[in-house]
């Protein structure tokens, strides 16, 4: 028997101690926690943990930038729920983590980054590749730890999956001194990890639960308003479920989109600053608001002294007491998993109908539905979302970058399945959603995955094309290429006297490049070339980037302006009643 | 936000006794944009532990969420706000006082009224040591100020609830009596 078999949970029996390195040892852990795949880039200080991982079978995933596999392992973890491991050597490599970890932690995203660090004697002392990884990413992660010796990295991983993983979920960082890895010990893996400051509320208050059930009851326009606290509980059934019952009309926020089908006919939509006019009204019409894990982020609410001015009872579910209070006064507040609270108010309310708010909503979606100026001939950027949909029949799974298309992407691609809209909400990183797909695609290899990304955010990260090419993972881009920083441009336009001050980027030969790394391109000139492209690039077995020149000028409509109240929108014609 | 709600809040704080946990403390309240008017560090009845006792200004809500907050930090065990009626606070300081054969005698005192002590004396000066609330040793530095304070130096405030019960890592139900000090 290998020392490794000796040291693998067994039934019951307390597994013996084997003689290993941390580096073996980290292995070993990471096999015990189910780790499928590994993204990262090696380095000197990692070299002794990506000699153990060498024939392992643990798959590693060599990215071309520390970013990309940040962003790769957040789109697996998004793409499943399963926590996203990414290695990162010293100092560079570690800072290089930086945004993807900011991503991952806006968005509460399940994330274990582990990053090598000099020996330990030299710590302190500005060795070459020497960074303070554990100060920087203090303000950015769940937590982290500097793991001191070998004997304490069994428990360090262990803590940090628990913690990545539970409660409200988030990246954790381990760094590693080159020499710990090395390092041998005896080694065996602990089965829990007490952390006296850490113990997740999960089951809701009943007396509170009680107190929703009985506003809902009474509510004459209710509104659900579902975050991705959703998706991350896995509450997407139970949301249904409510909302079928007590006839509530669903609005999502960008991190919530899947969590309820998008072509339900009890869907809004997405509310906020590019939401539907409808959700918008729906939300500045309310009387009782219903908040399902979701933050009332400022992109959200708009000005918070205008949002939801009929609302009476306000009822906040959410895992995190912090976000309980901090930005609205919940009158009916509820700490626990988005799920269980759900499944136990289910219980509590009986069947409702408000046909008479119904009327109000069909009425604003006749008045007020999603639309954009057509004009012959030209691309415009959402009927390629709208393609997309069409020829997926909306079960891919999408991801976007940050801009324009992330928005257009949102309206037009209405998500029907959690875990299916893959986007970077809090932090709004460019550059995340080409390698969040790849990391979705190498995740789902069953579902088709499009990335819709523009011509600026795409070349944030256009290095992982290597990466992609490599694995051959059936990535397909869609870069809705406008020659602009289109979202920068369009504020431009509208609040700085059309004073375009670098955001004309021109565009490279996205065909070309693609090509260079071994990866399919298509140019997409005119409006009927959209779909056959679209369907030539599901037929191709491999990753496809598809270069669609849009209408550079085309703007996202509705808007409301930042720190606007959410019924004065922008739209096409102008200002929305 | 009105200033009248704005108000100092006592709070205790239990956390794991590991590297960087001051760290994290601190960092929290500039990320979060909250004031610290003191912060104490130290060791507790049971070595694993440290307790902060850390005051702020700020009106309820702000005070909550910095509650909350800091209940987040994984190292973090406990978190309690000491109301003025339930606790006891104390602070020192050590005052370097210019003294010299004219006024010596009216400095000390002073320093008796206030049961304060001399713990060095040169032909020059006078270092003074004087514990209590924040007020009484306001009182004594203001009255010291006119012979020249040429040091000072404060711990800021540590507090603790009244009565047996204790700001402890125990869960409450567990808890009673004096094992809560005992540890």
């Amino acid at each position: 028997m290998s020392a490794i078999e000796l040291a693998v949970q067994g039934s019951g029996r307390k597994p013996a101690p084997a003689r290993m390195t941390g580096a073996q040892a980290l292995v070993e852990c990471l096999k015990a926690e189910g780790v499928e795949y590994i993204f990262g880039i090696p380095g000197g200080a990692v070299l002794p943990l990506y000699d153990a991982l060498y024939g392992s079978e643990l798959r590693t995933v060599l990215c071309r930038h520390e970013q990309g596999a940040a962003h790769m392992a957040d789109g697996y973890a998004r793409a499943t729920g399963r926590p996203g491991v990414v290695l990162a050597t010293s100092g560079p490599g570690a800072t290089n983590l930086v945004t993807g970890l900011a991503t991952a932690y806006m968005d509460s995203i399940p994330l274990v980054a582990i990053t090598g660090n000099v020996s330990r004697a030299l710590i302190g002392r500005d060795a070459f590749q020497e960074a303070d990884i554990t100060g920087i990413t203090l303000p950015i992660t769940k937590h982290n730890f500097l793991v001191r010796s070998a004997k304490e990295l069994p428990w360090a991983i262990k803590a940090a999956f628990h913690i990545a993983t539970t409660g409200r979920p988030g990246p954790v960082l381990i760094d590693i001194p080159k020499d710990v890895g090395t390092e041998e010990f005896n080694f065996t893996y602990p089965e829990t990890v007490d952390l006296p400051g850490y113990k997740p509320t999960y089951k809701g208050h009943i007396r509170q639960i009680l107190e929703a059930a009985r506003a809902i009851m009474n509510a004459k326009r209710p509104l659900l308003y579902v975050g991705g606290g959703a998706i991350s509980s896995g509450a997407h059934q139970e949301v249904r479920a409510l909302a079928e019952k007590c006839d509530l009309p669903v609005t999502m926020t960008l991190m919530g989109l899947g969590a309820f089908p998008g072509d339900h006919p009890q869907s809004l939509g997405m509310l906020g600053m590019h939401g539907t006019a409808y959700a918008n009204y729906a939300v500045q019409n309310c009387d009782v608001l219903i908040a399902v894990g979701a933050r009332f982020d400022d992109r959200v609410t708009g000005n918070l002294k205008t949002f939801a001015p009929k609302v009476e009872q306000i009822i906040h579910i959410d895992i995190d007491p912090a976000e309980i209070g901090k930005n609205v006064v919940a009158h009916v507040p509820i700490v626990g998993d988005c799920r269980a609270v759900l499944q136990v108010l289910l219980e509590k309310v009986k069947e409702k109908r408000h046909p008479e708010w119904w009327q109000q909503i069909d009425e604003w979606r006749r008045e007020y539905p999603l639309q954009y100026r057509k004009v012959e001939g030209a691309i415009h950027p959402q009927a390629v979302c709208e393609a997309i949909y069409e020829v997926t029949n909306g079960e891919a799974i999408i991801t976007t970058d940050v801009g324009q298309h992330q928005m257009w992407a949102a309206q037009y691609y209405k998500v029907k399945y959690p875990r299916h809209f893959i986007s970077s909400g809090g932090l709004g990183t460019m550059g995340f959603g080409f390698p969040a797909g790849v990391g979705a695609k190498l995740a789902r290899p069953d579902r088709e995955v499009f990335v819709v990304s523009g011509d600026g955010s795409f070349q944030m990260n256009i290095q992982e094309l290597a990466t992609a090419a490599d694995l051959n993972v059936g990535v397909k881009v869609v870069i809705l290429n406008n020659l602009y920083l289109g979202m920068v441009r369009q504020w431009q336009e509208f609040f700085y006297g059309r004073r375009y001050a670098d955001s004309y980027l021109g565009t490279p030969d996205f065909v070309t490049i693609a090509k260079g790394y071994g990866v399919k391109g298509i140019l997409v000139t005119k409006p009927e070339e959209v779909k056959p492209a679209l369907e030539e690039a599901r037929a191709h077995d491999g990753p496809v980037v598809i270069d669609v020149r849009v209408e550079p000028e085309e703007n996202c409509f509705p808007m409301v302006p930042a720190g606007g109240s959410n019924s004065e929108m922008l739209g096409p014609k102008g200002w929305m009643e | 936000m009105q200033a009248s709600n704005l108000r100092e809040h006592t709070l205790s704080v239990l956390v794991e006794n590991r590297p960087g946990v001051l760290s994290r403390v601190a960092s929290l309240f500039s990320r979060r944009g909250f004031n610290i008017e003191s912060i104490v560090v130290g060791t507790t009845e049971d070595r694993r532990y440290s307790r902060m006792t850390i005051v702020v200004i700020g009106d309820e809500a702000e005070v909550e969420q910095v509650s909350k907050q800091l209940h987040k930090v994984i190292d973090v065990i406990k978190v309690s706000e000491l109301s003025a009626q339930e606790m006891v606070e104390r602070e020192l300081a050590l005052i370097k006082v210019a003294a010299d054969r004219s006024n010596r005698s009216e400095i000390l005192q002073i320093v008796d009224i206030f049961r304060a002590s001399v713990i060095d004396v040169s032909d020059r000066s006078l270092v003074i040591e004087v514990t209590g609330d924040t007020d009484k040793v306001k009182a004594m530095v203001d009255l010291l100020r006119p012979f020249g304070i040429k040091e000072l130096v404060r711990t800021g405030r540590v507090a603790m609830t009244r009565g047996p019960r204790g700001v402890t890592a125990e869960p409450e139900r567990q808890r009673g009596g004096l094992q809560a000090v005992s540890g």
